[in-house]
C-alpha cells in the first residue's frame, strides 16, 4: 500500500477509501470577434471516506497543509454520518478503454490559436455582421481510488474540445448559435470543419423568422434538440438515487414496454472516443455498458455502491464524484440507436411542423415525472418539409414518456452531441406548444 | 512569509501592465438528506491561488491549489497574457487602497457544533415526512467561509471574508407516474438563525407537494400574472439583470444602440438597482474581486436606462464609471462582470390594489430558476393560484414563463409597495455557479405574459 494516507485511515478505522485528482487545462478564447485570454488551470486534491461502527465518514481538501487533518476529521464526523450499506470492493479486472491520447501534451497554446483564428476568419467571411467566440482547450487528469480492500486504480484522462459561437442583432431581434466537440483524443480540421458547419447552418435556417405552428404538429428533435429536451427528464427516472428514494417513474416498471419499440437508449462508458469514457468507475468498479431502454422496454437503473446497497442491488459501476463529496451514481456516456429514416425524409414528410435545436430554461421546473417545459432558443419551422425560418417567444411542455411513446421516425445516424451523447433525431408527436399573440 | 509578502514579492518586476494575485482559503460544512435519511454530511477544505495578468489588452489567467513557486507563475500568466496582445490596455481607474477589512457575521454558522445543525436538520425531514402523502425528501444545508487575499501591481491589498449559508428544503409526493415536488430555499451572510423556527414553512411545502397531485395543469398562452416578491426579484435578475453586465455591450456596438443610457423601458414606476453597498445581502460586499469598492448602482429610474454594471475594463471601454461588479466564484475563476443585489424599487401599490381589476390570471409565487439569454427569459415558479375576480384562489401546477425584455418591461403594469428580499439562489455564467446573488421586488403586475402548459 503507497498511499499513507490510506495506511493511517486503515490503522484506524479498518474500512477506509482514498480518492486524489489532479488536473491541468489549457483553454484559449476569442470574444467579440478577437483572441481574449490564454489560461492555464490546475487543480488537486484528495478525498477520504471511512467507514466506522457501520456509518460512513468523509472529508476532503485541496490544500496540501491539510491533509493530515483528513483522519481525525472523518473520525468526528462518521458517528453523524449515513448507514454504510455496502463494502469497499476488492480489485477487479477492468475492461480496455483508451481514455488517453498523449498527443495533447504537445499542443502549443500558438497551435490554438491558430485553429482558433482560421474558425473566426472562415465564419466572418459568411457572415462579417456576426459577433463570435470561438475556445478551444486542452487538458491532462489523472484520477486514482485506493481502498483498504485492495483496489488500486489510477485512469488517466485527456480532454481536447472546440467550441464556435455566433450572435447577430437585427433590430431587437438577437439570435444566438452555439456548436462544440469535445473528445479524448485530439481531432483534426474535419471535426473542426463539422462544429463551424453546425453554426453555419443554424445561422441560414434563421435569416427569416417564423410564426409558430399551432396544434398537434409534429415536432423534429434534431440531435443536439434530443440532448437538450429530452435527455434530462428522461434520465433521472434512471437514476438509483431517485429509485432509492421512490422518486422515479420507472420502478417496479423493469421489463415493461413503455416506449416506442424503436428506442433503444444505453449508458455506455465503454465507447472509445467518447468525452466521458472510461474503463473503471470512481468507486474501483469496472464500467460496462447498460441498457437503460432496450426496444421500448425499461431495462436497469444505475447505481453506486451506496445505492445499490440500499437498494438490494449491486452498483452498476456508474459512481461518478468530485471532491465536494461522496460519490453519486450518474450516467457517462449516452447511446441512442439509429433507426431507419434518412434525416432528410423526415424533413420531407414534415407538412407543418417544428424542428428543435436548443431551448432556453430546460431543466427549471419539475422533471422528477419525466416533465419538460422550456422556451425555444433555437427552432424552425417546417412547412411542406422545408424550413421556412426561425420561430421565436414559443414555449413547449410536454412528458418524455408521452413523447417516447409517440415517435414518428427516428434518424438512420446517430450523431455527437458535445462529444459525451451520441444519438439520431426523432420526430414525436405529443408536445404542446404556447405561442405569444405578437410573436413575429 | 505572510500572503502579505508573498504577494509583494512575486508581483516585483511582473512586466505586465497590471497585473494581480488572489489567495483564498475555504472551509465548508454540507449536509444533505434525501428520503427519511441523511445521505451525506461532509466537511472540506480548500485553499488556492490566481495570478491574472493585462498585456496590450490580452489576458492571461493561471489558477492553482499550491502556492509554490508564485513569481514562477506570475511570469507564465505574463507569458500567456503576451501572446494574446491587442490594442492596448483599458482598466477604469480604481484608487490603490491597503485594507483588512474585518468580518461581520452575526450567530455565526462556524460557532455552532455540528451536532446542532444535524439535530435542526433532522427535525425538518422529520416534519416532512409527518406529512401523509410524501414520497420522498431533499433537503441541503451548507455553510461557508471563503477567506480571500488580493494584491495588485498597483498597490492594492486586500483581506476579506465571505460567509455564507443555504438551505433548501424540498418535499416530493407521487401518485404512480406522477411525481410534484414544492420547497424554498434561503440564504445568509453567514447567520445560522436563517435555518431556525422553520417548522411552518417546512410543513406547507410538503402539504404543498401532496396538494400539487390533485391540482390541475393550466394550457399554455399569454395570461394576466401576479409575481410575489421572490419571483419577481428572479424576475428582474433575469428579465434585466443580465443584459445590465457591461461585458454583453462592451464589444458589442448593435446591442449598445439598443441599451443606450436614457432608452425607454416602460412606464415611470419602473426602478431598478443593483449594489453589493447595499447592506446585509448574500451579494453585499466591501471590494469585488478586483479590490474595486462596491458602490449602489441605478439601473433604471423612471423607466428609462441610467445605469449598468461593471468591471474596470468594460468601465474603461464605455468610459463610464466602475461599479464593482467584478466577481468570481473562486481562485481557479477570472472576475466576470456579475450581478450582486438586485432590486425592483417598490411604488405605492398593496398587493389589493393589483389583484383588483385581473377577472382570470395567474398568482405565482416562489421560485426554482431562472435563464437569460441576452434579450429571451424565463423563470420558473415553486406554487401557481388561479386569480378569478380579483381573488387568489385554488392552487394549479407551476408553470414556467418567458419574455422578451423589449416587450415584457412595457406589459409591467403595477408595482406594489412591499419590497422583499429573495436570498436563496446562486446565479450561474461563464461556467460560474453558484454565484451569491439576492434579488428582491415588492409584488408586480406583468400583462400578456407567456407561461407554458404543464
Amino acid at each position: 500500500m503507497t498511499d499513507d494516507l490510506l495506511k493511517r485511515a486503515k490503522d484506524k478505522f479498518g474500512n477506509a477509501e482514498v480518492y486524489r485528482v489532479r488536473s491541468e487545462s489549457y483553454p484559449i478564447s476569442f470574444e467579440n470577434n478577437h483572441l481574449k485570454e490564454v489560461m492555464r488551470r490546475d487543480q488537486a486534491g484528495v478525498a477520504l471516506r471511512v467507514i466506522s461502527n457501520g456509518r460512513v465518514g468523509f472529508s476532503s481538501t485541496t490544500n496540501p497543509e491539510r491533509e493530515s487533518e483528513l483522519v481525525d476529521r472523518v473520525g468526528t464526523l462518521a458517528p453523524f454520518g449515513s448507514e454504510a450499506k455496502f463494502e469497499f470492493p476488492a480489485q477487479a479486472d477492468i475492461p480496455d478503454v483508451a481514455t488517453y491520447d498523449s498527443a495533447v501534451e504537445n499542443i502549443t497554446n500558438e497551435s490554438l490559436i491558430k485553429k482558433g483564428q482560421r474558425l473566426l476568419d472562415a465564419l466572418l467571411a459568411k457572415w462579417p455582421e456576426a459577433l463570435c467566440d470561438v475556445r478551444f482547450g486542452r487538458s491532462m487528469a489523472e484520477e486514482s481510488v485506493q481502498n483498504s480492500a485492495g483496489v488500486e486504480r489510477s485512469v488517466k484522462h485527456s480532454g481536447y474540445y472546440a467550441a464556435i459561437g455566433a450572435q447577430l442583432i437585427r433590430g431587437t431581434d438577437m439570435l444566438n448559435v452555439w456548436a462544440s466537440h469535445s473528445s479524448h483524443n485530439v481531432f483534426g480540421e474535419d471535426v473542426e470543419d463539422r462544429v463551424l458547419a453546425e453554426v453555419l447552418e443554424a445561422l441560414e435556417h434563421s435569416k427569416e423568422l417564423a410564426s409558430a405552428p399551432s396544434g398537434d404538429v409534429p415536432v423534429l428533435f434534431t440531435p443536439r434538440g434530443v440532448a437538450a429536451t429530452l435527455l434530462d427528464p428522461l434520465l433521472s427516472g434512471f437514476n438509483g438515487k431517485n429509485v432509492v428514494t421512490g422518486s422515479s417513474p420507472i420502478i417496479g416498471r423493469e421489463g415493461e414496454k413503455a416506449l416506442d419499440s424503436r428506442l433503444s437508449v444505453y449508458d455506455n462508458p465503454l465507447l472509445a472516443g467518447a468525452s466521458g469514457s472510461r474503463p473503471v468507475d470512481d468507486e474501483g468498479i469496472p464500467a460496462r455498458k447498460i441498457g437503460l431502454i432496450e426496444n421500448g422496454v425499461i431495462g436497469e437503473p444505475v447505481f453506486d455502491l451506496q445505492t445499490a446497497g440500499q437498494a438490494g442491488r449491486k452498483s452498476t459501476g456508474s459512481a461518478q464524484r468530485g471532491l465536494a463529496s461522496t460519490p453519486n451514481p450518474g450516467i457517462s456516456v449516452v447511446d441512442i440507436a439509429a433507426g431507419d429514416t434518412p434525416y432528410a425524409q423526415m424533413l420531407a414528410e414534415m407538412e407543418d411542423g417544428l424542428i428543435i435545436e436548443g431551448l432556453l430554461g430546460a431543466g427549471q421546473g419539475n422533471e422528477l415525472g419525466g416533465d419538460f417545459r422550456a422556451n425555444v432558443a433555437l427552432g424552425y419551422r417546417v412547412k411542406n418539409g422545408e424550413i421556412v425560418g426561425r420561430v421565436k417567444d414559443t414555449m413547449i411542455s410536454g412528458n418524455v414518456y408521452t413523447v417516447l411513446d409517440n415517435i414518428e421516425a427516428i434518424a438512420d445516424t446517430s450523431e455527437w452531441v458535445y462529444g459525451s451523447i451520441r444519438t439520431p433525431a426523432m420526430r414525436c408527436r405529443g408536445v404542446e406548444l404556447a405561442s405569444g399573440g405578437d410573436a413575429s | 512569509m505572510t500572503y502579505q509578502d508573498q504577494i509583494d514579492d512575486a508581483l516585483k518586476g511582473h512586466g505586465a501592465d497590471y497585473c494581480e494575485i488572489r489567495i483564498e482559503e475555504t472551509d465548508s460544512t454540507r449536509l444533505t438528506y434525501r428520503g427519511k435519511e441523511l445521505e451525506d454530511i461532509a466537511q472540506t477544505s480548500g485553499r488556492g491561488g490566481n495570478v491574472r495578468a493585462v498585456v496590450n489588452g490580452g489576458w492571461g489567467f493561471a489558477s492553482f491549489n499550491d502556492l509554490d513557486d508564485l513569481k514562477e507563475k506570475v511570469g507564465g500568466a505574463v507569458e500567456q497574457a503576451r501572446l494574446v496582445g491587442g490594442e492596448g490596455t483599458k482598466l477604469a481607474d480604481v484608487d490603490p487602497v491597503v485594507d483588512i477589512v474585518p468580518p461581520v457575521v452575526v450567530n455565526s454558522a462556524a460557532d455552532v457544533p455540528l451536532d446542532e445543525k444535524k439535530r435542526q436538520m433532522d427535525h425538518y425531514n422529520d416534519l416532512v415526512w409527518s406529512v401523509e402523502g410524501i414520497q420522498s425528501s431533499d433537503i441541503i444545508y451548507g455553510d461557508n467561509r471563503r477567506r480571500v487575499t488580493f494584491g495588485s501591481s498597483q498597490g492594492t491589498y486586500i483581506e476579506q471574508e465571505f460567509n455564507h449559508v443555504i438551505s433548501r428544503i424540498s418535499a416530493q409526493a407521487r401518485e404512480g407516474g406522477d411525481v410534484q415536488q414544492a420547497g424554498f430555499s434561503l440564504g445568509s451572510l453567514g447567520d445560522y438563525n436563517l435555518v431556525q423556527g422553520l417548522d411552518e414553512q417546512v410543513i406547507d411545502a410538503a402539504k404543498r407537494a401532496v396538494g400539487l397531485l390533485s391540482a390541475k395543469a393550466l394550457t399554455g398562452g399569454e395570461r394576466t400574472v401576479i409575481l410575489d416578491p421572490v419571483l419577481a426579484g428572479v424576475f428582474v435578475h433575469e428579465a434585466f439583470g443580465h443584459l445590465s453586465e457591461a461585458d454583453n455591450v462592451s464589444e458589442n456596438e448593435k446591442l449598445l444602440e439598443l441599451m443606450y443610457m436614457g432608452r425607454k423601458f416602460g412606464g415611470k414606476h419602473l426602478n431598478f438597482t443593483d449594489g453589493a453597498a447595499i447592506p446585509g445581502l448574500r451579494g453585499s460586499y466591501k471590494y469585488d474581486d478586483e479590490g474595486t469598492p462596491a458602490v449602489r448602482t441605478p439601473l433604471v429610474r423612471d423607466g428609462e436606462l441610467v445605469g449598468r454594471l461593471h468591471s474596470r475594463e468594460t468601465a474603461a471601454m464605455l468610459d463610464e464609471k466602475p461599479t464593482g461588479n467584478a466577481r468570481a466564484i473562486g481562485f481557479n475563476f477570472p472576475p466576470i462582470v456579475r450581478m450582486t443585489n438586485t432590486i425592483i424599487e417598490p411604488g405605492e401599490a398593496t398587493l389589493e390594489d393589483l389583484l383588483e381589476g385581473v377577472d382570470e390570471g395567474v398568482y405565482v409565487a416562489n421560485w426554482y430558476g431562472g435563464m437569460t439569454q441576452h434579450e429571451m427569459f424565463t423563470f420558473s415558479s415553486g406554487e401557481a393560484y388561479m386569480i378569478r375576480n380579483g381573488k387568489i384562489e385554488e392552487p394549479v401546477r407551476p408553470v414556467m414563463l418567458t419574455g422578451n425584455l423589449f416587450n415584457t418591461l412595457e406589459n409591467l403594469d403595477a408595482v406594489g409597495n412591499d419590497l422583499d428580499m429573495n436570498q436563496g439562489g446562486g446565479c450561474g455564467k461563464g461556467g460560474q455557479m453558484p454565484l451569491p446573488v439576492s434579488n428582491g421586488s415588492p409584488h408586480i403586475r406583468i400583462r400578456n405574459c407567456l407561461i407554458s402548459g404543464a
